[in-house]
């Protein structure tokens, strides 16, 4: 079968077939039912809302990350002197005690990993409306790097829920959350949302569309 | 025009991309997979099990058949809800300061949140170590225990099943192990800290979930699922 070089990628995929396809199980089907006859999932050629919902949550997303980072993270009682640690000012203390390695995961995880997830969503949302540099099968990578990595910045979170219970010494030593807990992992769980909001054949449909 | 003349025969691996012209009856339709990730039809072929299929433009795994994965995950999952149970009620630390022992336990890292304007934290905090990752060890089982032993599916097993894949992402037994590793050596130049046997069941947990997760084939599963309906 003779296919000629076509410029990008020359596939055919459901929508220019004219079907639609189950995001969920792959099941082709021919326009029609609302609801995948295989595994129930609603079905759509493309999901109309997806940008819209993928910047709502990152606009969520954002406003809380700001009190998570102004207030403090963890109270820690040594002595009867309550001392306040915001996330930053964690990592400050951590590198010096000298644990560097910590320090490094906790500031990959609560400082880096949020603020690349902030730019890479942004990102792939623009380059759905506009020209951008990355192929879409990096675009793609990209995609699904951020959707793996989101729940990985929960860790801050769990380790203060950690410290909480286990440093209870009554007058000696006392570690008790702070707010910014909560208003982090809001902004963890309203930036996963963003990222699931987003549908990856977006992606590859505006790389099919012949130049105009 | 037969199907044949439409997709592509001769491409390598077990599924070959398609290419135009368009619109195939609902019979042809039934011999296409559609990438759940970038909407590129193929050919469906039968995959032998072992092998792995591929999305020929975005390179997603469409199908991983493997010998005894039913049978697998339900022993997995099952093993995973009783580790579960154990990790929920040992402690997995143990903090001494001169003399005084504090031990925690799953439960009252769960609880550290309750007090205060963090109260809403706990619920969270038990969703996502406890209750979700246990709602998605019960849905598996309950959709594929039915199967391996060569019933029909039980009854909504479709929609557990749905439950089960949307619930992943926010399962986070494994961010919780991690976390546990922080917070050992933040607290480690403060007092002595010794690890319990519920740590050691989590990790295995951890490792029982990951395990599983790799037998599992999202594809083969619902196509196993329409089959025995029938």
């Amino acid at each position: 079968m003779s296919h000629p070089s076509e410029s990008a990628q020359p596939v055919l995929t459901a929508r220019r077939a004219g079907m639609i396809a189950c995001t969920e199980c792959g099941k082709v089907h021919v326009p029609g039912p609302e609801r995948c006859t295989r595994c129930g999932a609603r079905l759509s050629s493309r999901d109309e809302t997806s940008l819209q919902r993928v910047w709502a949550w990152l606009g969520a997303g954002l406003v809380v990350y700001v009190p998570a980072n102004v207030y403090p993270m963890l109270k820690t009682t040594l002595l009867g002197k309550t001392t306040n640690s915001t996330i930053f000012g964690g990592v400050v203390d951590l590198v010096h005690h000298g644990s560097y390695g910590i320090a490094g995961i906790v500031f990959f995880a609560s400082i880096m990993i949020p603020v690349a997830k902030f730019i890479a969503i942004a990102y792939l949302a623009l380059s759905v409306t506009h020209r951008v540099k990355l192929s879409p099968g990096k675009r793609q990578h990209l995609y699904e790097v951020v959707e793996f990595v989101g729940r990985w910045s929960m860790i801050d979170v769990f380790v203060v829920a950690i410290l909480a219970s286990l440093v209870q010494l009554d007058f000696a030593a006392a570690i008790n959350p702070g707010i910014a807990a909560i208003s982090f992992a809001l902004s963890v769980a309203f930036t996963m949302l963003s990222a699931q909001s987003f549908d990856p054949r977006l992606i590859w449909d505006a790389s099919e569309e012949p130049e105009q | 025009m037969s199907l044949a003349d439409i997709v592509a025969s001769e491409l390598p691996p077990q599924i070959t991309p398609a290419f135009p012209p368009p619109a195939f009856t609902a019979e042809q339709a039934e011999q296409l997979i559609a990438c759940p990730l970038c909407d590129t039809l193929h050919e469906e072929r039968d995959v032998a099990t072992g092998e792995t299929a591929r999305c020929a433009r975005c390179h997603e795994v469409l199908e991983a058949p493997r010998s005894l994965a039913m049978t697998r995950i339900i022993m997995l999952a099952l093993s995973a809800l009783v580790l579960m149970v154990a990790a929920m009620f040992f402690p997995f630390l143990e903090l001494s300061v001169a003399g005084r022992v504090q031990r925690s336990s799953l439960l009252d890292t769960i609880l550290a949140f309750s007090s205060g304007m963090t109260a809403p934290l706990t619920i969270a905090m038990a969703s996502l170590i406890v209750v979700l990752p246990s709602v998605r060890f019960l849905s598996l089982v309950y959709v594929l225990a039915p199967m391996a032993f060569g019933h029909r599916p039980a009854r909504h097993a479709e929609f557990f099943f749905r439950l089960a894949d949307h619930l992943r992402p926010w399962a986070m037994a494994e961010v919780f192990i991690v976390g546990v590793a922080v917070a050992l050596v933040k607290v480690a130049g403060l007092a002595h800290l010794s690890i319990g046997p519920a740590f050691w069941a989590f990790v295995a947990l951890v490792i029982v979930t990951v395990l599983k997760d790799t037998f599992m084939c999202r594809v083969t599963v619902w196509k196993t699922l329409e089959q025995r309906r029938q």
